[in-house]
This record gives structure tokens, sequence and C-alpha cells, in this order.
């Protein structure tokens, strides 16, 4: 057998493992067939949603749930809910994506240059992060996004903006302690230039916290979005986004609650599902803190 | 000891001033003409954009405006605020009373909820008690503070009619009045830290637990509820102030949310109207005794620390 033949073996039996102990995990598993729903309807957005999201009738305003063909009943503009929901859930998964990977590819960029050459460029880049880390997260997104106003666009890239100091920390770890190992030594000393080393060697390495942290980022920025429309300083109305829906049903509180029940539901139901999934790999991936805590 | 806290104090002079810098910076670098933005698009004709850039010092090079901005905080001069005309260091000395009566009664819930709950899970490991904790926390970590204070008025404002569902009032309305308006704003903003520390609670009793003092307790034939909550606890309580001091960020952000769907006249929903209405002298003073009070509390666990645990005796 060959060195990579036994080397593609051994990451089958590892995937195998992690595959196995994920799926013990039953609340992981609950994760993903809730995330794969809340997919397939943000993919399917325009055939499983029963109406147009934005069409407005205002004879048929205010119908409650499972009214004849309104199945969680209609808005104050009479458009139906459902539909609204389905669309939305493009919006808060593109969201959490799209912040996420500014966040980690950021963040993970920055821990690594701080980790590995150290000395001043470490001293800047962590000050940066702990003056980040000492404004409280919503309360410097709602500042930033007062400045640049409100749009689906800006949402997404200040909440990315805001988050990638926590990746840079984690990857800085990593990346201080794998420095000083063998295989790094072995690399320099067949003639690897500084970058090779860093993207090479040590970056995959220190994949695995960040794929954790990835996980549990999207449910965090999900929840901050929400959070901002609902303000008013995320996306806007008409855009069927769950935390803006929520403020508009907000007004009728009183008499006509489902407007705000349902999109807050499916908010809670894509955080949770993706704290699930976020719970389950981190005990999947790191065997010893799964072992102390379960 | 005291070196360790001189230390720790002058780690803090540079995150004041990158904090300020930050504030400062937010507006004057900003794209677009923040003068033209809090003008609003009816009155911001040119006379009036200058004659409000000129109001503020704003048509002097940066590096001068902002040794400017840091001495007037220095003399406590935040400003003035555009909508209400009145100094910005006023209104969130009058707001700011109220934001922390908020976060302290949420604190004292989410721990009241927290640490036995924690310790109960941890102790009768893999039981109802802790599978039922387990998903009570995640519940509370995934639930957005917004809808969870929504729901609340729904059920015990609109539906039960037991509890006022706005505003604030003050003893003079005598202490019953005063808790009866306290209690959902505390629930909605303390439910996020009550699950987080749950889970940290009885993740920690359990590494406790498996510690050599722990067997050496045992063996000695202490009583288990004495390992249990002397024992055991106090070595776990540990990570527990460290990550409220962490948190309390996030409980800084949930006040923003919790203070508007309630009505409550804290700092929050001041940033939150000078937001509402471009007023950027005050959007800048809110968020910069939001991030001071953030600093000042991880300051105080920080030092905490060093006093409670015996381990930690730096040098």
């Amino acid at each position: 057998m060959s060195s990579v033949e036994r080397e593609l073996l051994g990451l089958k039996a590892q995937s195998l493992r992690l595959g196995k102990v994920f799926a013990r995990h039953k609340l992981g598993v609950v994760g993903v067939v809730m995330v794969a729903l809340f997919v397939g309807a943000a993919v399917l957005a325009p055939y499983v949603a029963p109406y147009d999201p934005y069409t407005m009738n205002l004879d048929n305003a205010f119908q409650p749930p499972s009214s004849p063909g309104h199945l969680l009943g209609t808005d104050n503009f009479g458009r139906d809910i459902l539909s609204r929901l389905i669309f939305g859930s493009r919006i808060s998964l593109l969201i959490g994506m799209v912040v996420v990977s500014i966040a980690t590819v950021t963040g993970t960029c920055l821990g690594l240059l701080s980790g590995y050459y150290g000395g001043w460029v470490d001293q800047a880049i962590m000050r940066l992060v702990e003056v980040f880390y000492s404004f409280p997260f919503l309360v410097l997104v709602i500042a930033v996004m007062a400045l640049f106003g409100p749009s689906i666009f800006n949402v997404m890239w200040v909440l990315g903006f805001v988050s990638w100091p926590m990746y840079a920390r984690l990857v800085r770890a990593q990346v201080l302690s794998l420095k000083t190992t063998d295989f790094v030594a072995a690399a320099r000393a067949t003639g690897c230039g500084d970058l090779r080393i860093m993207f090479r060697h040590i970056l995959p390495n220190t994949l695995t916290p960040v794929i954790v942290s990835a996980t549990l980022g999207i449910p965090s920025a999900i929840l901050a979005s929400a959070a901002l429309g609902f303000l008013g300083f995320g996306v806007q109305p008409p855009t069927p986004e769950w935390g803006a829906m929520v403020s508009e049903g907000k007004d009728f509180i009183f008499l006509h609650s489902n407007m705000i029940i349902w999109p807050g539901l499916c908010i809670f139901l894509v955080v949770l599902s993706f704290n699930f999934i976020g719970d389950a790999l981190r005990d999947a991936l790191d065997p010893r803190l799964s072992k102390q805590l379960h | 000891m005291l070196k360790h806290i001189v230390r720790r104090l002058s780690v803090t002079i540079p995150v004041l001033i990158g904090i300020t810098f930050i504030v400062f910076a937010m507006v004057t670098f900003a794209p677009g003409d923040p003068i033209t933005l809090m003008l609003g698009s009816e009155t911001a004709n040119p006379e009036n954009v200058e004659r409000l850039r000129h109001e503020l010092g704003m048509d002097r090079p940066w590096h001068i405006q902002y040794v400017n901005y840091m001495a007037r905080l220095t003399r406590g001069d935040l400003g003035r605020s555009i909508t209400y005309k009145r100094p910005v260091a006023e209104q969130i000395k009058e707001r700011l009373p109220n934001t922390l009566v908020l976060a302290i009664s949420s604190t004292l819930l989410a721990l009241l909820v927290a640490v036995p709950l924690g310790v109960i899970a941890a102790a009768k490991r893999r039981s109802i008690v802790d599978y039922g904790a387990t998903m009570l926390a995640m519940f509370g970590v995934s639930i957005p503070g917004f809808y969870l204070g929504l729901m609340l008025i729904i059920l015990f404002g609109l539906k039960l009619r037991w509890l006022p569902i706005r505003g604030m009032r003050g003893f003079d309305y005598g202490i019953v009045e005063f808790l009866r308006h306290l209690i959902l704003p505390s629930v909605t903003l303390g439910a996020s830290m009550a699950a987080i520390l749950t889970r940290l609670t009885r993740a920690s009793v359990l590494e406790a637990l498996s510690q050599d003092f722990i067997r050496t307790a045992r063996a000695k034939g202490v009583h288990e509820r004495a390992v249990l909550y002397k024992h055991a606890l106090r070595c776990a309580l540990l990570p527990v102030v460290t990550t409220f001091g962490l948190q309390f960020g996030s409980l800084m952000g949930g006040a923003v949310i919790t203070e508007t769907i309630f009505s409550w006249p804290g700092l929050g929903m001041l940033a939150v109207n000078a937001v509402k209405h471009r007023d950027i002298p005050l959007i800048q003073g809110t968020v910069l005794v939001f991030a001071l009070s953030f600093v000042l509390v991880t300051l105080a666990v920080d030092l905490l620390y060093v006093l409670i645990d015996p381990r930690i005796r730096y040098e």
C-alpha cells in the first residue's frame, strides 16, 4: 500500500468515526434535518410558496391562521404570511453565510499573520482585537449601521466586519503552538517560504476550531440581523426579512399576534438548529471535551 | 498582586484610546457627509450644512478634530444633542441609572436560575433534570430577545393581564409597582445570560467533580451535599465569573432591544432614538458610554478574579 493510499484510508476511517459520533448526537441530526428544510425552502421558494410575498390585497388583510388558502393567515396588507416566511428564509440564510464567510476569512488571515510573525504585527492586530472586543457587539453594529444606512448589503458587511476578532484570536492561539512543531521546522528546512508554511502547513491544522466556531457564528449572525431588522436599522420592509416582519407585526400585537408569532418562531427554529449542529460538531471534533461534558 | 493590577490597568489605556478613536472615526471617516445625513434631505441646503459643519468643528483637519474631541471628553463634555438641544452628558446621566437597574436585576435573575440549575444538572448527570436543563439552556441562547419579550407581553400583559408591559416606575410609586414593572424586562434581558451560565456552571461543576480534591473530600467522609456545594461549586464558580464579564457586552446589546420593547427609559432606548433621528453627537455619546461601562466591568472582573482564585497570586 502506498503512503497516499494509507493516508486516504486513515482519512476515511477518521471521517467515519466523526460521522458516527455526530449521528449519536440526536439533536445534531435534528439540527441537520431542520436546516435542510429551511435551505430547501430558500432554494425552492418560488416553487413552494403559495403566493407572491409582495402582492397586497387589502380586502383580505388580517386573515387568521388556517383560513382558506392561507395556512398561517395574512398580514396587515393582506400578504400571505407563509409565503413571506419562505422567501424570508433566503435572506436570513444568505446573511448568516455571508457574514460568517467575511468574518472567518478576515479573522483567519489576520490570526495567521499575528501568530506567525509575532512582534509588532502581533501587537498591532491583538490591540485592534481588544478594542473591537470592548464594544458591546450589537451597540457597535447599530452605530455603524446608523452611519451607512439600512440595507441588506450593509447588514452583511457590517456584521462580518465586527465579528472577525473572535476567529483571529482562535487561529492565533493555534498558530502559536503549531509554529514550534517539527513539521513546520521540516517545511522550513526544505525551503518553503513563509506564505507556503502559513497557508499549506499551518492553516489546515487550525481549521477544526474555526469550523466549529463558524457553525455557531451563523446563528449569531442571523440573530443579530433579525435584531437589526426588528429595530428598523437592518433589512427594510417590504422585504420579507423575519426580524422586520416581527417589527411590522408589533403594531398589531393586541389583535393579530400571529403576525409576530410565526416569523419569530422561524428565527428561533433556524438559530436552534444551527446551535444543535454546532454542538454536535464540537463533540465530534473534540472528543476530549465531549467526554468531559457528557 | 499590586504589580498585576498596575499592569492590567496599563493595558486598559490603549484600549480606551482605541475606543475613543473608533467612536470619533465612525463619524469622521464614514462615507457620505454626516452633516447632510444629520440634517436629513429636507433641511440640508448648502447654507445649513456649512453652518452646522462649522458649529461642530468638522471643517478642520481630522487630527485637530480628534485632539479637540479628546480634550472635550476629558472635561466630560460629550457635545450637544441635535434633536433634544441638550448636552449629551446630561441625558446620559439621567438614563444610565435606569439601565443599571435593569442590568443588575437581569444578572441577579440569571445567576439565581443558572447556578442552582447547573449544579443540579451536573450532580444528576443524564437524568431528566439534566436533559431538561440542557434543552432549556439551548432554547435560551436561541430565542431572539425581542421575540421572547413580545411573547411575554402577549402572555402576561395581554392575555393574563398580570403585569404591566411598558415603562418604568421609580421607588416613589412604592416597591411593588417598581418590581412589577421590572419583572418582564428583566426576564427578557436575563434569559440568554441565564442559559449561557447554566451550561457553563454544569460543565465546570462536572469538571470540578472529577478532580482529586473532590475524591479526597469524599474519602474523608464529607457529606455529598457539602462536596457539591462547598467544594465543587466554589471551584466551578471561577469560570462563571469570567464568563459573566465577557457576557456583559451582550447584556448591554440586549438592553438596547429590551428597553425598546418595554419603553424602558434607559441608555439603550436613548441610543435607538439617537439613531432614528440621526443625532450623531448622541449616537457617539451613548456608544462611548456603553463601551466604557463594558471595559470597566471586564476590568473589575479581572481584578476580582485575582482576589477569589487562591491559585493565582500573580508574582
